[in-house]
Parts: structure tokens; C-alpha cells; sequence
């Protein structure tokens, strides 16, 4: 009966696209409100916070460039969370497939340094992607095969991967030059990637846009997407209806994976050079928060990630101007991601937003 | 979610962006103006509550915001990475900051190199990096201690206080200036009794309060009596080994108020020497020296009073060493020298002084000292 | 040699003693939440406040005993913060959890930060190694209080599912919506508590951490213990008693990379450090093999559905 109404009800996409969009609306908005009475709480006064984070977020080109900047990797690594997350994994590890990515991809270029830097830089995309598709793979094959839970799996495979990181930067591909800051050798400045022209921003933006864009298309317009969304929806479902899971559940871990290994081989060749803990920043758990803003759809994870990057980008002002330790940001954070998960709550409940309601 | 979602958020955003920007553009060169103090950055890597490595450049930073006609904008728990570029880039920009001091190794290269290249009025002062003339741009330059000298005290010191002739040194990383440290304080200890051994855990991370803890319970549990440390914040090192009941050399701070019964003496920072100097020079238009290094004597570290552990005989000795070191010309690491692994690292009859270039890149572990760089 | 292997051996069992307090409470925790029929991923985030707010009342009032008491409580509110949006129809657990991770992480670190710098007053031991010469021996059986009220609180939580009318309760609840729905039982109300309770336990954990060992209150505190009980509750087949064994194997685990530094064998220390995260991907794949249903699961678990 409701297929019926929601083809003669002309509007009803049009209202659940407001739904989608109200609802976090809301959510954020309530956040806002707490964060703001903590802020009264603490004679901070709460216009000021406002002030400072569009200043220090948006305010100028270069907190612009900054915003942007922070956000460019977490656009790749939150496609590690949101890909999978379309088939109801939660895979939260991707933080070890950035770090273990930037290592491989330093391995990879090393004997290729006197070639040109195009072959440096595919072998070095192609050899990053490769190692995060098969670290975040590995919980997606414990998954598939003996059920294992991929969330703590990914997450226990996350610390094993950074020991494994350290290890290898500070023993076996240790640069012995590299006194004070044990990283492996670098890959040379002729190498090194340049930022966008004309706009000055992290290269890692234009890839992660593509990254999120392909991705879109790949879930929302393919078969293989479609297929991948079912299963998310009802496993059991899926499998009665012969679709593939196992399949899907690699290549969905696959894909994440790669698209975090690549945010770490990028991470390489436009900043450090070399593999190093620099590498090990966090991009990864931050992904975690953007996939789940953004709920798992890869072109909202744009503004959440600038959204995101955006509150990094103001944190340092806030340090400084407010006296408010770094701790503000994670707390407004948290209180975000508590808020846009609650809001799930909100959808269905409201007769406006559901079909045949206008008519 | 339909695309036309997404796009409606990003066309909002980017709208309210462009307004708040031209606003803001307007705000901050009125600030700038304001402010004709002279502004100085400093970036820690870490909390600067840290009882440790960040605190002592805190410290001399507090000290600092007494000064007239200064301005000090400080930043805390800035990571090694393009975030520390990012808030080089929003001091200058958006603070005004002319001087800036990032304290972390990591942030040398190649962040504070970019930055200084990108704004070449504005003054970059690392602390630890390896300034050199002809690769690095003269608007930078770095300082740094010789807190190995004092780590040389602390050794004799532990030599005097240990009953079963067993120290112990938890240290982070095994880099060089690290290394220098453990070196340093097992040959103070063997100059008091070449047949003390100094057992070294490297817990792999700068800042990680367990595994210190578990470090030093497993120094205690070899018969270790002493212990000292190089990682950021040896607060938990210290106050485990106070419970536990045996002696303790400080480092980076002054932490006898957390071990007052153990506490023997302590290898400090002193940094307000250094920073007091180059603001002098900046406020007076004198142009801030490139390279700057100095010990004991130049008084960039000190060492903490002496601990009501510490027997006479051992303060006698200490304040003797100290008063050579003061008068120039003492070295430490003095041939015939044997790494722990029997090969010769310094000839007889030569010495290594506290400058000497091949010590910043150490790679050895002396003779009676116990454990492998890995 | 033989000395060395007595060493490390004594090293690891002081280890197991003492780390594993921390574990034991907040896989207890986890368990009671999960028999309930929720999972939390928040723990993580509990534990760390918990420990934040130990030490601050410990330091304000000078009591240890309070500062457990108030981590408990905080606990119990993070923890009824996360049941209660939970219980709202759609929110994902899974996710929810790691949001109050976040939440009470960066609640901790910035409440805490002027508790950085002063000394609190810490929980006494009980020594249990009084009978020893050896100093080593008596500082290995020194315990904490707290792990004894561990175990006895294991060994109540096992009781209560086993054998009273709430424990049955919960266990209905977790195992099946229908059967809950058919006897009457407030299954949103009963989730509630137990994960409030379950976080009170890990706020208790996390009073460990700062008031015992390593004693002291910073950033760095928590290393993934509270992520890593969620395992450890799933290798323990939620049996609290099973919850003990498991701690006591983590925490062993954790101590054997300083205790092999010190007997000499330095290579790969970052591996050994990484002991406990292998010991439970070890534990995972061997208690999920053996197909779809996990014995012992709850069948209203979100992660086994």
C-alpha cells in the first residue's frame, strides 16, 4: 500500500532528503546548546567559543588551507569505516592500515628513488593500498570465515599493527642517519609531492574527493553496491538470496583498507618523506567519527571531514585565546557524535516525513 | 542519502565560509596592530603539566610573561606533524608572533624549515635540532643543553647511595641524546666503583606511564636500588620507585617533592638562561645566534639540591666534580673507552668534550652497562 | 639462566597481579551490560574517567576509599547515559559506545588537568608475601585490596546469574526479547541498570589505575584495557569466574616485555609489548571457531545477530 502512495506522492523524496538532513540538524543543534551551558560552566563564554572556532576554522584563507589540510586524510580514512560500514561492519583499525600503508609505500619507492617520480609515486599508491586493504582484509576474512567480531578484531589487529610499525621503523628499515627521530630512509625531495596549484592545499584533497565520489557511485550505482547495502540490511537475507557475502565482505574491507593505506602512502610523499611516528596521528580514529557523522554515505563524509578538520584547525586558537586545554575539542566531539547518534532515534517517528503523508 | 543532501550541506557551509571570512580578515589585521609587544611562541609536544620535558620549557616560559613588552602565546600537545606547521603558520598569522620556539625534536624538519622559508621575518629557534650553516636558512637556528654532564653528577651520586652496586636507567627511545644520558650516568658511577652495573629498559615511547612502571618494578626485581630516567614525564617512575623504597636521580625537573625520602639529586633544565637571551637580543633589535649549546657552566642546566638520602661523602664528591666541570675543559667520555660489546669507542689518550660532533650520534651502550639498543 | 627464568616467572606473576585488576573489572562490567543484552564499547572511556575522578576526590578529601566510590558513581552515570540513548529505538550500540569512549576520554583529560601535578593519596596493599626474606617475593604478593573485591565481586556476579530471581532476569532479557515481552519483564529498564552497573565496575577499574598502580593520574594512563575486556569477556564465554583466569593471563601478558629487558634479551621489545593484543586476537579466532551460534553468547547481543 505505501509503494502505491509513494508513487503518485510527488514530494515524499523531497521530504525524506529533509528528514536526513533535519535530523542531524537537530542533533547538532542540541549539541551546540550542552556544549554551551559546559561553556557557561566554565565562565567560558560560549559567543567567543563560536568566534574563535569560525576564525580558526573558516575565518581566513589560511585557516581555510588549515581546515582543508586536516581534513584531506580523513576523507580517505573514514572511507575505511563508512565502506564497510554499508554492510554492517563496524570496522573501527584503520588507524594501523594509515601507518602500516606509509611503511609499505616508503618500502615500495626506496629502490625506485632514481626513476622518475611518477613511477615513484604509483608504486607507492599501489604498494600502501595493497598492505591497508590486506591489514583491515584480515578482519574482514575472520569475519566472513569463523565469525569473529571485526570490530574488536580490527581494533586488537590496530595495536599489533603499530607494534609491528615501530618495530620495523626502529630496527630492520631504520635510516641510520635518522638519529633522534628513528624513521626509515627517505624517499628524496625530487620526489616529493607537490601541493595542488593555484590553491595550495594538501594533494591528498583532489584523491580523497575521487576517493568519495567513486565510492558513491560504486555503492549507490552499481550492482555490486547494491548487492553490498543488502547484506548490510539483513545478512541472513542476503545469503537466502545467494548473494556472495563472504565476497562482499572482503571486497568491502578491501576497498576501506585501501583507501587508509593510501591516506598514509599520501601522508608520506607530501609531508614527512619518510615513515616515521609522525605517521601515527590519529587520522584514523578521527575517520571513525566522520564515517559514523556521515552515516556511512561517502559524499557526506566531505563536509564531515571539513566539518572535522575544522575544529582541529580551531583548537590551536582556542589553546591559546580561551586558555581551554586541547581536551574542549574531544569533548565537543564526543558530544556531537553522541548527539548525531541519538537523532537516529528521530527518523520514522514523525508522520510529515513518511510517504503518503502530504496527500 | 540522495546527492542532493550532501550538496545542500557543502553549499551552506562554503557561503557562511566566504562571509566569515572577509570578516575575520578585517579583525585580525586590527589585532595585529594593537599588539607592538614583542610575540613569542612556544609549542610543546606534550601537556606542559608534565613533571618533565615540557614542564621545564613551561616553567621558563611562566617566567618569561614577566617580562615587560613581551607577549608569550603558548601552545600545548602539539603533534609531530603537518599540525605543528598549522600552528607555526596561526601564531604568526593570527597572533603576531615575530619569535617562535617549537621544543620538540620532531618539529625541525621539515615543518619549522617550511615555515621559516614561507615567513622570513619571523625567527625560528628549535630546541635539539642540528642547525647547520650552509643547509639551514638563517632565520633559524637551535639550542640545546648538555644535560649529560649533570647525568655524569647523578651517576656519582647513585654510586655513593647504592647498597647492592646495581643502578638503573628507564629510558624511552635509543637515540642519541638519550644514550648519551644512560652513557653519562653509568661512567659517573664507575668513577666512584668501576664494579657497578647499570641495567637500561627501553619502553619504546616517550610518554607511557604503565610500561614505566612495569619497567621500574622489573629494574626492582633485579636488585636495582637506584633508578633515573629520560622520558617525558618520569612522574610515575618516581613515585613507584619512592614506594617501593629505593633511591632516585631526577631528570628534566626538579622532582624530589615526589620522592622525598629516595630523592638523591637531579639533572635539571634551566632553560630561562636561554630564553631570556634571546628575547634580550630580539627586543633590542641584535640579531639571536643560530647555534647555541651550553652545560653547567653557561647555567642552560642545573643540578636540584641534594636529597637527605645522599651521605656526605657523595655531596662532597658531586659538588668536587661539579666545580670541574665548571672550570671548563672536563670530559666525560674519556679514552680508553669500550663499548658493552667489547669494541673500542674512544682511543686512549683521546676524549670526546660535551661538543664533540660524533656524540650526536651515538649509537653505543658503555662497558658495564646492561641491555642493547634492540 | 635458571635465575633469569625465576625472574622473568616472578616478574610475570607480580605482573598478573597487579595489571590485572583493571581487566578484571571492566570484563566484569562488560559481562553483566552483555548478559543484559547491550553491548559498550565505552568502557574504554569509563575507565579512564573513572581514574580521573578517583584521584581528584582522592586528592581533595585525602580518602582513596572515597575517590573509588566517586569513580563508581561516575561509572554508573557514563554508563546510564549510554543504556539510556540506547534504549531508544535504531541508535546503534556499536557506535554509540565509541562515541561515550570519546566523550568521557575528553571529559577526563580536561577535568583532569590540574590533577596532573599533585600527589593523591593512594590505596594501601595487603602484603601476602610477609613470610618471604625475599624483597622480591613480598613486593610481588602485595595486593590491592581491590583485586581481592574483584574476585569477590566475580564470584557474586556468578552467584546472582546462577541462582536469584535478578540475575535470571538479566539473563532472560539477554537471551530473548519474546520471552521477556511474555513474562513482563521493563527489558528497556533492566538493560538500563545493568549497563549503568556494569559501567560503575569499570569506573572502579579505572580508580585502580590511578589510586594503585602506576598510582598516578596523566593522559597516558589507559593503553585499550577497556577495549580489551570486551574481548576478554568473550573468551571468558561470559562466566564471571572465567573473567578472573582471563585477567590474570592479560596481565601476565603485559608484564613480560620490561621483565625480558631486564634479564637481557632486549630484540623486538616492541613485539613483546604487543603480547596481550596477540594473546586476545588468539583468543577471538579460538572461541568463535565452531560456527554461528557462540556457546554462552546472549542471544539479544547486537554483535552475534
Amino acid at each position: 500500500m505505501n509503494t502505491l502512495i509513494a508513487a503518485t506522492d510527488r514530494w515524499y523524496p523531497l521530504r525524506r532528503s529533509a528528514e536526513a538532513v533535519l535530523a542531524p540538524l537537530v542533533a547538532l543543534t542540541g549539541a551546540a546548546v550542552l556544549f554551551s551551558i559546559f561553556l557557561l560552566f566554565l565562565d567560558a563564554s560560549p559567543l567567543d567559543f563560536l568566534d574563535l572556532v569560525w576564525r580558526g576554522a573558516f575565518g581566513s584563507s589560511f585557516s581555510l588551507q588549515n581546515t582543508v589540510q586536516r581534513a584531506a586524510p580523513l576523507l580517505l580514512t573514514a572511507l575505511c569505516v563508512a565502506i564497510p560500514g554499508q554492510l554492517g561492519l563496524v570496522i573501527i583499525g584503520g588507524e594501523a592500515a594509515v601507518v602500516l600503508g606509509g611503511l609499505a609505500a616508503t618500502v615500495a619507492a626506496l629502490p625506485l628513488i632514481n626513476t622518475s617520480p611518477i613511477v615513484v609515486w604509483a608504486a607507492m599508491a599501489v604498494a600502501g593500498s595493497a598492505m591497508g586493504a590486506f591489514w583491515i582484509g584480515i578482519s574482514g576474512w575472520l569475519k566472513a570465515k569463523l565469525n569473529v567480531n571485526e570490530t574488536i578484531a580490527s581494533l586488537v589487529l590496530a595495536y599489533v599493527g603499530l607494534a609491528l610499525f615501530n618495530h620495523f621503523v626502529e630496527g630492520l628499515l631504520r635510516d641510520p642517519a635518522s638519529l633522534n627521530k628513528p624513521s626509515t630512509y627517505g624517499i628524496g625531495d625530487a620526489n616529493m609531492l607537490d601541493t595542488v596549484p593555484w590553491l595550495d592545499v594538501h594533494p591528498g584533497l583532489p584523491v580523497g574527493i575521487v576517493a568519495c565520489v567513486v565510492c558513491w557511485v560504486l555503492i549507490y550505482r552499481t550492482s555490486v553496491g547494491f548487492a553490498c547495502r543488502v547484506t548490510g540490511g539483513n545478512i541472513r537475507a542476503a545469503q537466502l538470496q545467494g548473494l556472495p557475502v563472504t565476497k562482499l565482505i572482503l571486497l568491502a574491507c578491501a576497498i576501506g583498507g585501501g583507501c587508509a593505506g593510501l591516506a598514509g602512502a599520501i601522508q608520506v610523499a607530501a609531508e614527512y618523506g619518510r615513515a616515521n611516528a609522525s605517521l601515527n596521528a590519529g587520522f584514523g580514529y578521527t575517520g571513525i567519527l566522520i564515517a559514523f557523522l556521515a552515516r556511512f554515505n561517502p559524499l557526506a563524509i566531505i563536509p564531515m571531514a571539513i566539518l572535522l578538520g575544522g575544529l582541529g584547525a580551531a583548537g590551536g586558537l582556542l589553546q591559546r585565546r580561551m586558555g581551554l586545554p586541547d581536551a574542549t575539542i574531544q569533548v565537543l566531539q564526543g558530544l556531537i557524535f553522541v548527539s548525531i547518534l541519538a537523532s537516529d532515534t528521530l527518523y520514522g517517528r514523525f508522520r510529515w516525513f513518511q510517504p503518503g503523508s502530504a496527500s | 542519502m540522495p546527492v542532493s543532501t550532501a550538496l545542500s550541506r557543502r553549499h551552506l557551509l562554503q557561503t557562511t565560509a566566504g562571509a566569515a571570512g572577509l570578516a575575520a580578515v578585517g579583525l585580525s589585521a586590527r589585532e595585529a596592530q594593537a599588539a607592538k609587544d614583542l610575540v613569542v611562541g612556544f609549542i610543546y609536544v606534550g601537556p606542559k603539566d608534565d613533571y618533565g620535558y615540557n614542564q621545564a620549557h613551561a616553567e621558563a616560559a611562566a617566567m618569561l610573561k614577566k617580562v615587560p613588552g613581551v607577549k608569550i602565546v603558548e601552545e600545548e600537545k602539539v603533534p609531530e606533524t603537518d599540525d605543528v606547521s598549522k600552528t607555526m603558520e596561526s601564531m604568526i598569522k593570527l597572533d603576531g608572533a615575530s619569535l617562535l620556539f617549537p621544543t620538540s625534536f620532531g618539529y625541525f624538519d621539515p615543518y619549522m624549515l617550511k615555515m621559516a622559508a614561507k615567513y622570513k621575518s619571523v625567527e625560528f629557534r628549535h630546541c635539539g635540532g642540528l642547525w647547520q650553516a650552509d643547509k639551514h636558512p638563517m632565520n633559524t637556528g637551535s639550542y640545546f643543553g648538555y644535560i649529560g654532564m649533570c647525568q655524569y653528577l647523578n651517576g656519582i651520586a647513585a654510586a655513593h647511595a647504592t647498597k647492592t652496586k646495581k643502578i638503573g636507567f628507564i629510558a624511552a627511545k635509543p637515540i642519541p641524546q638519550v644514550l648519551i644520558n644512560v652513557n653519562s650516568f653509568a661512567l659517573g658511577a664507575r668513577s666512584v666503583d668501576p664494579t657497578i652495573t647499570t641495567s637500561v629498559i627501553f619502553t619504546g615511547e616517550w610518554s607511557m606511564p604503565v610500561k614505566e612502571a612495569e619497567a621500574t618494578n622489573s629494574l626492582i626485581g633485579q636488585g636495582i636500588d637506584v633508578v633515573t630516567c629520560h622520558v617525558d614525564g618520569p612522574k610515575v617512575i618516581m613515585e613507584t620507585a619512592e614506594r617501593r623504597g629505593i633511591y632516585t636521580c631526577g631528570y628534566h625537573a626538579d622532582q624530589s617533592k615526589l620522592a622525598p625520602k629516595g630523592y638523591l639529586t637531579g639533572a635539571e633544565w634551566n632553560w630561562i638562561t636561554v630564553y631570556k637571551q634571546f628575547i634580550a637580543d630580539a627586543q633590542a633589535g641584535k640579531p639571536i645566534p643560530n647555534f647555541t649549546r651550553g652545560g653547567l657552566a653557561e647555567g642552560f642546566v642545573k643540578m636540584s639540591a641534594f636529597g637527605p638520602a645522599l651521605p656526605e661523602a657523595g655531596r662532597k664528591n658531586v659538588s668536587a666534580i661539579k666545580a670541574e666541570i665548571m672550570k671548563g675543559g672536563f670530559s666525560v667520555f674519556k679514552g680508553p673507552l669500550k663499548d658493552n660489546k667489547g669494541n673500542v669507542v674512544v682511543a686512549a689518550g683521546k676524549f670526546l668534550p660535551e661538543t664533540a660532533i660524533e656524540l650526536e650520534s651515538c649509537n653505543y651502550l658503555v662497558e658495564g652497562v646492561v641491555g642493547s639498543i634492540g | 639462566m635458571m635465575h633469569s627464568i625465576g625472574t622473568v616467572l616472578l616478574a610475570m606473576l607480580a605482573g598478573s597481579l597487579r595489571v590485572s585488576t583493571p581487566f578484571l573489572f571492566v570484563s566484569l562490567g562488560e559481562c553483566l551490560t552483555e548478559k543484559s543484552g547491550r553491548i559498550n564499547l565505552g568502557n574504554e572511556g569509563v575507565l579512564v574517567l573513572g581514574a580521573m575522578v578517583a584521584y581528584a576526590t582522592s586528592y581533595e578529601t585525602g580518602s582513596p576509599w572515597a575517590g573509588v566510590l566517586a569513580a563508581a558513581a561516575a561509572g554508573f552515570l557514563l554508563g546510564a547515559l549510554h543504556g539510556g540513548v540506547c534504549s531508544l529505538a535504531r541508535v546503534n550500540d556499536v557506535a554509540m559506545g565509541i562515541a561515550i569512549m570519546l566523550a568521557g576520554t575528553g571529559i577526563a583529560f580536561f577535568f583532569g588537568k590540574p590533577y596532573v601535578q599533585p600527589s593523591a593519596t593512594l590505596l594501601p596493599g595487603i602484603s601476602f608475601g610477609f613470610w618471604s626474606d625475599n624483597a622480591q617475593v613480598r613486593n610481588a604478593l602485595l595486593v590491592c585490596p581491590l583485586f581481592l573485591l574483584g574476585i569477590a565481586a566475580a564470584v557474586a556476579l556468578h552467584w546472582c546469574f546462577n541462582a536469584t530471581r535478578v540475575g535470571l532476569r538479566i539473563r532472560i532479557v539477554g537471551d530473548s526479547q519474546d520471552a521477556a515481552l511474555a513474562l513482563g519483564l521493563p527489558i528497556d529498564r533492566t538493560r538500563l541498570f545493568a549497563t549503568a552497573c556494569g559501567s560503575a565496575l569499570a569506573g572502579i577499574g579505572g580508580a585502580f589505575l590511578s589510586l594503585y598502580y602506576p598510582g598516578s593520574w596523566n593522559e597516558g594512563l589507559s593503553s585499550g584495557q577497556g577495549l580489551m575486556a570486551v574481548a576478554l569477556v568473550v573468551f571468558s564465554r561470559w562466566n564471571p569466574i572465567n573473567c578472573i583466569y582471563a585477567s590474570l593471563l592479560f596481565g601476565a601478558a603485559g608484564a613480560l616485555g620490561p621483565s625480558l629487558q631486564t634479564v637481557g634479551i632486549t630484540w623486538g621489545y616492541y613485539l613483546f609489548y604487543a603480547a596481550p593484543y596477540i594473546v586476545t586476537l588468539v583468543v577471538l579466532i579460538l572461541t568463535a571457531r565452531g560456527g554461528r551460534s557462540l556457546r554462552g553468547m546472549p542471544g539479544q547481543l547486537s554483535i552475534g545477530r
